[in-house]
């Protein structure tokens, strides 16, 4: 408050107003968070309408254009929606883990160990190939989590046990997962040479709307597969743990105060390792839906950096796992029609800004801008 | 023992006069008078809190004195900074040390100061400080790195730190509080051959025998005032000084209603830990406390003390001994098992430990039954009880506060300490253990504390205060131990504050018995 006046009052130019910050002494109302994600949203987007009016685009437009090749017909939105199950799923694993303050950047990693545990109930293979459709999907979800819950799992336990640095291990063992990915397309399931595996054959594929298209005439050609039920199944679900169950409860506690924690009987080293198991098996459920859902072979280059994306979803839905559904869209979005724009510069851009302007309004939520008009002083 | 020294070189170097220091609240200083003279070890004797620290700090540059002089070498002195205090030849080595750990001794002295300029030249430097050091024995390797270092020597690098500055003042602020016993010998020599080459040296400390030890005179603060300004120490007893530090005011007693006093409730045998940096802590404290009794236990801080509350609850490792509740063994069982058998822990640290500052008041008053029913429902939390549990004990506690679903970092501490205490209480608890319960709060905030504890005696629980204020000991326990240096001193039953005083100061109860026979 002092430091503006008096430079006001040094220079003779005088505001009409007066702008005051000080800490809040309240708790700010419920609203005023989520809207301070949807600020950030909007000034990132206005950022990158400047980027693109300085390369000598029409921002408008290529908005415009975004939102019709995202949202404009049931198609697209549909395409929209199979861009953002991945991010849906990878955003509430890492939703959860930064609820404990455990940050887990290896979603990416989890994410390929996911699909490589799918794939491997194919191509190992574990089930015979006229096995039914419902043993292969279970069988599926099975492996995928079990394999991204392993890749939780270690960083988690080195953590809670020589209390290694979760966000150097998990970001390292991302590279170690791509790998062991690109170990079995190029040498063990490598098909005729290609860096891919053989197409699964179509009782491992995850059902689609499209499959209905013959009875419902509405679902034809629609991509989006079942993956976008369980992220939806996953988001209620993790909303219930931390919001209803006890587990949740000391989650929660562990993120605000492990100290407080430990004090009230908490065993931190165990939630450490769950969380983490939980967390990667999130990841690789995402992994094992993007296989088995779109892709329908294991090969390289499987995620644009969705376990990356997870991270800025996860803090742009104040680690709130409903609104986890609503921002993966928008992200989906983004990716899908970005590509209209630009495939790669100013969408990873406005994503960038959206982070950076997120992690700026915390300074609001802590406190208070009041402007005072000079004529009431 | 330096009479003759004293008397032919009785040049005054600081000379602090009506020294008066406010904090919000508190009257650190009140009119203090203080004078070090050239070549003299003075030591600065007071409780915590006294205000030795806050006194020091003043003449150090880190605070400005509300009212008083100063001077140093007879000139008139307003130091605004440390740094301003430093260039006059004052210098102060903290409690805690200020040093980069990955740097070398002399890139951490060098830190700072206008040369070297561009270039390190650190070999030359090296030299410089290691002949530095050789003048004063203050051995350490230039070129190491501080996290190579042990604690006593990190010291010497703060010393040198100081002395190549130029100060021919030092103040230290209870150096031998992180020293071990061979390292505080060390220290001792160190500090004799700087006074022997002129320097004069600030001893604050509230350990007796080093007083005693080390220092030409002494002056005892108690409250903030100076109870006795710069006797030589040769002129007094262990005993007196105990007296000077603690104090004989009228303590104000609390009515105190007669309770029964029951089984044993807790009791404690040999019990053995260590702190967080691998020290002994605690070597082997015997205790026990029956129900419907407080027992305090007192002691300077950092004598093991908050171990002791750890250990209990389960917090620490216990590495001998045996901790005994209701007859039954709970040595290092869980904190949640403790829980159970009826521990309760009121921390000493309302913030750090005691609370998690985002959540609401309805998830800080389950922290210790959230999982018990009718809370705890299957592997749900039931929000409507734990809402209706809120409201109950925000309403029979009196927590000021909007709703239950507010944010407990926005808080005062009374209501926070109200908040801790209502879910420490509603447990139900057979043993409490209450560490510093009152600290920081107003006095309103204070009685409501203190009545609360004293409704837990009466409803039959054991309690075991541990706390710094005498007086609150004094005013609430029934009996009081004097822990020092992890240790049991001896247990107090008339409230003997003579007899505390000199056993909070490292004197063992037998011995004192003895010195009243002879």
């Amino acid at each position: 408050m002092t430091d503006t006046d008096m430079k006001k009052s040094a220079s003779r130019f005088k505001l009409p107003f007066s702008v005051k910050i000080e800490p809040r002494v309240d708790d700010p109302p419920k609203w005023f968070s989520p809207m301070l994600s949807v600020i950030a949203v909007v000034f990132a987007l206005l950022i990158g309408a400047l980027v693109i009016w300085l390369g000598g685009g029409e921002p408008w437009k290529a908005y415009a254009h975004i939102a019709r090749y995202s949202f404009g017909s049931v198609g697209v939105l549909s395409d929209t929606m199979v861009k953002a199950i991945p991010l849906m799923l990878v955003g509430l694993a890492c939703s959860l883990a930064f609820r404990m303050k455990l940050w887990n950047i290896g979603a990416e990693g989890q994410f390929y160990l996911g699909a490589f545990g799918a794939s491997m109930i194919v191509l190992l293979p574990v089930l015979p190939e006229d096995a039914p459709k419902w043993l292969f999907i279970i069988t599926m979800i099975i492996s995928g989590m079990l394999f991204g819950a392993l890749w939780g799992f270690i960083p988690g336990f080195l953590k809670a046990k020589y209390n290694v640095n979760e966000i150097i291990s998990t970001l390292m063992m991302n590279y170690i997962a791509i790998e062991w990915n690109n170990y079995f397309i190029y040498a063990v399931w490598s098909e005729g040479g290609f860096q891919m595996s053989r197409m699964f054959q179509r009782n491992a594929w995850l059902p689609r709307f499209s499959d209905l298209g013959k009875t419902i005439p509405f679902f034809r050609g629609l991509t989006t597969h079942m993956g976008l039920l369980f992220a939806i199944i996953a988001a209620v679900i993790l909303w219930w743990i931390l919001a209803k169950s006890q587990w949740g409860y000391e989650i929660r506690l562990i993120g605000d105060n492990p100290r407080a924690a430990e004090y009230a009987g908490v065993s931190i080293k165990k939630n450490v390792v769950l969380v983490m198991m939980l967390s990667g098996a999130l990841a690789g459920l995402a992994g094992m839906s993007e296989i088995t859902g779109v892709v329908h072979r294991l090969q390289g280059a499987i995620s644009p950096g969705y376990g990356y994306t997870g991270i800025i979803i996860a803090w742009l839905a104040k680690l709130n796992p409903l609104a986890v559904i609503l921002v993966s869209i928008l992200f989906g979005a983004l990716i899908l029609a970005g590509r209209e724009v630009q495939p790669s510069g100013i969408p990873t851009l406005i994503q960038g800004v959206i982070i950076v302007a997120l992690i700026a309004s915390d300074y609001f939520l802590r406190n208070r801008v009041s402007i005072t008009r000079r004529m009431e002083e | 023992m330096n009479q003759e020294k004293l008397s032919t070189e009785t040049e005054i170097v600081v000379r602090m006069s009506g020294v008066s220091k406010r904090f919000p609240g508190v009257l650190a200083n009140d009119q203090v008078d203080f004078d070090l003279r050239k070549g003299e070890v003075h030591a600065l004797l007071g409780e915590n809190g006294a205000g030795k620290s806050t006194l020091m700090n003043v003449l150090a540059g880190m605070y400005r004195a509300d009212g008083g002089t100063i001077t140093v070498h007879d000139q008139l002195v307003d130091f605004g900074s440390p740094r301003e205090a430093i260039e006059a030849g004052i210098g102060m080595v903290h409690q805690h040390f200020m040093l980069v750990p990955s740097q070398s001794v002399t890139e951490n002295i060098l830190l700072g100061l206008d040369e070297p300029r561009f270039r390190m030249h650190l070999p030359q430097y090296n030299r410089k400080i290691e002949q530095m050091a050789e003048q004063y024995g203050l051995h350490v390797d230039p070129a190491a790195r501080i996290w190579q270092l042990t604690v006593g020597e990190q010291q010497r690098v703060e010393i040198l730190k100081m002395l190549y500055r130029g100060a021919d003042v030092l103040i230290m602020d209870e150096p031998t509080a992180v020293l071990a016993p061979s390292e505080i010998d060390e220290l001792f020599n160190t500090l004799r051959s700087m006074t022997a080459q002129g320097k004069s040296i600030v001893f604050i400390s509230h350990k007796l025998h080093e007083v005693m030890d080390i220092s030409d005179r002494v002056t005892v603060l108690q409250k903030g005032a100076v109870t006795s300004s710069g006797v030589p120490t040769a002129d007094v007893t262990r005993a007196d000084l105990a007296r000077m530090m603690v104090g004989r005011e009228v303590v104000f007693r609390i009515d105190k209603k007669d309770v029964e006093i029951g089984d044993v409730v807790l009791s404690v045998e040999g019990l053995k830990a260590d702190n967080e940096k691998g020290l002994p802590a605690l070597r082997g404290v015997d205790l026990n406390v029956h129900a419907g009794e407080i027992v305090g236990l007192a002691g300077v801080a950092g004598n093991g003390q908050s171990e002791l509350s750890e250990t209990l609850a389960g917090l620490r490792e216990a590495l001998d001994g045996k901790v005994m509740v209701h007859g039954e063994d709970v040595t290092n069982k869980s904190v949640k098992s403790g829980i159970r058998q009826g521990i309760s822990l009121v921390p000493a640290d309302r913030t750090l430990v005691g609370t998690a500052p985002n959540l609401s008041v309805t998830d800080n008053v389950i922290m210790k039954n959230y999982d018990q029913s009718p809370i705890g429902h299957g592997w749900m939390v039931n929000s409507t009880e734990a809402g209706n549990y809120a409201t109950e004990l925000k309403d029979d506690y009196d927590i000021m506060v909007p709703t239950i679903d507010t944010s407990v970092r926005l808080l005062s501490g009374g209501n926070l300490q109200k908040v801790i205490l209502a879910r420490e209480i509603s447990s139900d608890p057979k043993l409490m253990i209450a560490v510093q319960p009152t600290r920081g709060l107003d006095v309103g905030a204070i009685e409501g504390v203190q009545k609360l504890l004293l409704e837990q005696r009466e409803s039959g629980a054991a309690i075991l205060l541990i706390s710094e204020e005498l007086e609150e000991l004094l005013s609430l326990s029934d009996r009081i131990y004097v822990i020092y240096e992890g240790e049991i001193m001896g247990e107090v039953l008339d409230g003997d504050i003579d007899k505390i005083g000199q056993m909070m100061t490292g004197t063992r109860l037998e011995q004192i018995d003895t010195q009243g026979d002879a």
